[in-house]
């Protein structure tokens, strides 16, 4: 007997929002990028919770899934900052205002 | 309680305040240091609602591949800290709606769940083993692999794209605008 899927899933759901303050609060792209990283895994945790609930191991496999593309995702995501830095010389994206 | 609900809760503390240390940091490596151990911390809650194996993988792929990539760009890059404290007052106006905000849709999100009927019972405990996992999931979602493995070429492809060979204009540019 563990914790119930209430107690599961406000636990994803703190964690979510502490992902969603990092990436809005932060002023600087690699705490953006970690800040998704951070709700992918809270959402992970509560997919797993529910496949535990209704013994059903389509909620793990879907955690698969999110593990393969959250990995493509920081690559290209990592990639784009690099160029983004090299560009502009910063990290804070306030600074990307060549259009201005 | 029982010790099983009682290791949850443990973990559970654990990486709640991992994260959140971690993204209060002005220091990016240790962000993602701390970032790291919330991560094993969800690895064993992952493997106390029985997925061993994705337990491991969360280890090996998220806190040992794409963290480590993290710091690969971190540790590259040579980065100014922020100006000044992150969450002075001075500044409230950057992050006091978003923790209001944020407040609001938690509290939201604790009544609509406590209001709802099945989520009140402690779950009991089964796990998968990778084979039955593994059997699983080629089974049903071998389309997905496929495509998924599809989607790591382009990664592969756009991450050698965006980050290869260095563009002499670009880097003649910055020159330009630092002697300026």
């Amino acid at each position: 007997m563990t914790a119930s899927l209430g107690q599961i899933l406000l636990v994803a759901g703190i964690l979510f929002a502490l992902g969603v303050f990092c990436a809005v609060v932060r002023r600087n792209l690699i705490m953006i990028v970690l800040g998704i990283e951070i709700m992918l895994n809270a959402v992970s945790i509560a997919f797993v919770g529910a496949a535990l609930r209704w013994s059903n191991l389509e909620g793990q496999a879907f955690v698969l899934f999110i593990l393969a593309v959250a990995a493509t995702e920081v690559s290209v995501g990592l990639a784009m900052v690099v160029y983004a830095f090299r560009r502009t010389g910063s990290f804070d994206p306030a600074s990307f205002n060549l259009l201005k | 309680m029982s010790f099983y609900t009682f290791l949850f809760y443990l973990i559970s503390a654990v990486v709640i305040g991992a994260t959140g240390v971690a993204i209060t940091r002005q220091n990016l490596v240790h962000a993602v240091v701390y970032l790291i151990f919330s991560f094993f911390g969800t690895a064993m809650l992952f493997y106390l609602f029985g997925a061993p194996l994705l337990a491991a993988l969360e280890i090996i792929i998220y806190a040992g591949a794409i963290m480590v990539l993290f710091l690969f760009v971190v540790m590259m890059i040579k980065i100014e800290p922020e100006r000044g404290a992150i969450f002075s007052l001075a500044r409230a106006g950057e992050w006091l709606p978003a923790v209001a905000f944020g407040l609001i849709y938690m509290v939201v999100a604790v009544l609509l769940i406590a209001r709802t009927p099945g989520m009140g019972a402690g779950l009991k405990l089964l796990a998968a083993s990778p084979g039955q996992f593994a059997l699983f999931v080629f089974e049903h979602h071998w389309f997905s692999i496929e495509v998924v493995s599809m989607l790591l070429l382009l990664a592969v492809v756009g991450a050698l794209q965006l980050g290869g060979k260095r563009d002499r204009r670009v880097d003649a540019e910055r020159a330009v605008k630092g002697e300026e």
